[in-house]
């Protein structure tokens, strides 16, 4: 199994004083990896001067300059192609990309070269990018602005894929993710930004881990991004029917922590993974994989997934009704518990 | 906010028919033959999209919209670059031509789906020669182009007959211009010798970043390295973005090849709705452009050389009121789709897997309603 103890040692340094919201703390640790490493260096669409369409960099040129916090021209192909090269020169480019549904005009650079690049080198040369992507939907928006295009990159061999679900995480993950020596996708749920002020914990967790945000004895339910905060709801109303819910975020798209979800399905005997990514090929489709292949005996129900549907993310009015809402939870871990 | 201290390109000659102050002025390259009447009517038009567009943006404000993207100050572009399209000719748009839709007869109503979050645009590209809009910035370049390849192939340029010879027009911003599709597209339509004019609104500002962040040159003369004639117009100048689009259309229809547009002109409003300026750009800049207004410049002459009665600009006004009220009322009425409708059109045929889903979605939802 994957060891996961060698990777990503948490990188250690103050936390903030009082509670902060995720955009906040995503800030906050962007500003401590460039204080950290004059090497990282933060390019996208609207990241200098306006400090992101979502305010994540803001104020971050002011301080580092134009030099380390650069507005790009509007090409994201370029955006992460450039990163390479930079990263090739001893940089440690962090890209935003604006939104989910524009990354694809960059896919081809993160597929076919920076997740490759390590490998064709035979190990010679590491590229050290960290490509920020606000994810998911909820937020009232139009066409392209809402998707969870992260099986793709979990799909491509060489890439980490991350997600943080809380402001200490997102703190802690930023940097872990930017120190990594592997390239990370690093999906940041835009709905959670400005959800709730929480307070920085005094050290992260490493970057591949999956964490028990709740213990339960009843029920897994696997979450991660966007849907932990629904997970941890579903948890406090199963409560009142006297459903211990285990609730497990995630963090780590790939690699996949499999001793802590193995650990959890073999006590609870039932598993739901929720996502609003699609339900075909998905992360719960693997996980669900995974798991019947090396748990089985410890199931008492097939593994369920409440995620988006096989659709194109849909027009706002529709979309949380469309969305793995509270209701849909709610409704797989009845089935799970009944079966 | 800081003064942001800009070095804008410097103006080369931009091809100009109306002054800011409302005088007429000739080109030796873009003659323009048009009567008042004329002139009137594509004031009729400036003034009616504006209308939509401030319409919009209230409905916005009152949660109506769930976004908008506002195209004060680029009606002269829109207008004049729409007016010169033909009937049987294909305009690709990008998010914010509402002014080319008002000329391709789209219904002012059927572009609010999308921002409403009813739909995700929903009409039909080839009713009224007007691609769906295109949120990703720059695919529709590829797209126009593919489009004009077709063209060619069904043998309907350089024919002599103007009701056959057909152009592509499609737009795209000065951000935009950054994007490896918009440049491959310029490599395909000038390789291929495509019937397509490339208008480029050069709004100056593509949301914070202005628009030397894109370009060392002036955007129009990028179109001279792949091989075919760029020029930039007065984009307020409603009767020069006539002009200039008309005469670049009819090259392409005559298979004289593609060309580039750069409509000099400017973002009045926010990036859209959701969008704070005062972050990124002094307020003083809209100031100066106001002067430039596209719309007064047409009254301007229209009341002064033209001698256009009062009487027009109030039936105008009249005329205005009543959109605002058909926007207002039509844009409320627009019903909310059934929530099953997200598996409506994925597929032709709907494969079975997703028709189980959407049963099992169906009778979820019916059963939480209940
Ligand atoms: C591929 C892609 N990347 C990013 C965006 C987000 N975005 C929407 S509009 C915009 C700026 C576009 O500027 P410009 O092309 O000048 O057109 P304008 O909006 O000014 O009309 C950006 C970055 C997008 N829509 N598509």
């Amino acid at each position: 199994m994957s060891d996961i103890s060698s990777a990503n040692p948490a990188v250690s340094s103050a936390p903030l004083g009082g509670p902060v919201t995720m955009a906040r703390a995503l800030n906050e640790g962007l500003r401590q990896a460039m204080e950290d490493d004059p090497k990282v260096v933060i390019m996208g669409e609207d990241v200098g001067r306006l400090g992101g369409v979502f305010r994540i960099t803001d104020g971050l040129q002011k301080d580092f300059g134009e030099d380390r916090v650069i507005d790009t021209p509007l090409a994201e192909s370029a955006i992460i192609g450039t990163a390479v090269g930079l990263a090739l020169r001893g940089y440690r480019p962090v890209c935003e990309i604006q939104f989910d549904g524009f990354v694809f005009p960059g896919f081809d650079q993160i597929v076919s070269q920076v997740a490759k690049i390590h490998n064709r080198a035979a190990g010679l040369v590491r590229m050290p990018i960290t490509i920020r992507i606000p994810f998911g939907g909820g937020i009232g928006a139009i066409e392209h602005h809402s998707e969870s295009p992260e099986t793709y990159f979990a799909h491509t061999p060489g890439l980490r894929v991350v997600s943080c679900s809380s402001p200490s995480d997102a703190y802690w993950m930023i940097q872990e993710a930017i120190a990594s020596d592997d390239p990370v996708v690093f999906f940041e749920p835009k709905r959670q930004y400005h959800a709730a002020k929480l307070p920085i914990e005094p050290a992260g967790t490493p970057l591949d881990q999956a964490r028990v945000v709740r213990p339960g004895r009843d029920v897994t339910v696997v979450a991660y991004g966007p849907t932990v905060a629904t997970a941890l709801t579903a948890a406090e109303t199963l409560k009142v029917d006297g459903v211990e819910a285990e609730v497990i975020d995630l963090r780590s798209m790939s690699p996949l922590d499999m001793p802590t979800l193995l650990d959890s399905v073999r006590r609870t005997g039932r598993m739901v993974i929720v996502h609003e990514a699609p339900q075909s090929f998905g992360i719960g489709s693997e996980i669900a994989a995974r798991v019947t292949e090396q748990a089985f005996y410890s199931l008492e129900a097939p593994v369920l997934r409440v995620t988006g549907f096989d659709t194109p993310y849909p027009p706002s009015r529709l979309e949380h009704d469309w969305l793995p809402n509270l209701d849909r939870l709610l409704d797989a871990v009845d089935r799970i518990m009944e079966f | 906010m800081t003064e942001h201290v800009r070095a804008v390109h410097p103006e080369p000659n931009m091809v100009q028919l109306l002054t800011p102050e409302g005088q007429r002025v000739e080109h030796p390259d873009y003659p323009l033959d048009i009567t008042d009447d004329e002139i009137a009517a594509l004031y009729r038009d400036l003034v009616l999209v504006r209308r939509i567009d401030s319409e919009a943006i209230a409905l916005q404000r009152q949660g109506e919209l769930g976004l908008w993207a506002s195209l004060l100050g680029q009606e002269a572009a829109q207008i004049g670059s729409g007016r010169a399209l033909k009937r049987h000719d294909m305009a690709f748009p990008t998010y914010r031509e509402h002014g080319v839709a008002w000329c391709r007869d789209v219904d002012a109503l059927t572009l609010l789906g999308l921002y409403r979050g009813t739909n995700l645009g929903g009409w039909d590209p080839l009713a009224n020669n007007f691609n769906l809009y295109t949120i990703v910035i720059g695919a529709q370049t590829l797209h126009a182009t593919g489009y004009a390849m077709g063209v060619v192939r069904d043998g309907a340029v350089g024919t002599g007959d103007p009701e056959r010879d057909t152009a592509v027009l499609a737009f795209f911003g000065d951000g935009a211009s950054s994007q490896g599709d918009v440049n491959e597209a310029f490599v395909w339509a000038g390789a291929g010798n495509l019937p397509i004019v490339f208008f480029c609104q050069n709004n100056q500002w593509a949301i914070s970043e202005p628009v030397e962040r894109q370009s060392r040159v002036p955007l129009f003369q990028r179109a001279a390295g792949f091989g075919f004639p760029g020029v930039r117009v007065d984009g307020n100048d409603v009767l020069a973005c006539l002009a200039v689009t008309r005469k670049h259309l009819d090259n392409a229809r005559n298979a004289q090849g593609p060309s580039l547009i750069e409509a000099f002109t400017y973002r009045m409003n926010p990036h859209t709705t959701n969008d704070d300026p005062r972050r990124y750009r002094a307020l003083s800049e809209a100031e100066t452009w106001k002067l430039k207004d596209p719309i007064e410049r047409v009254r301007a002459y229209l009341t002064r050389e033209a001698r256009v009665e009062p009487e027009f600009f109030a039936a105008v006004e009249a005329e205005s009121l009543e959109m605002a009220e058909y926007v207002r009322a039509g844009c409320r009425a627009i019903p909310d789709p059934t929530p099953e409708s997200v598996f409506d059109n994925v597929y032709v045929d709907l494969p079975d897997e997703l028709r189980e889903q959407r049963e099992e979605f169906a009778s979820f939802v019916k059963s939480v309603s209940a």
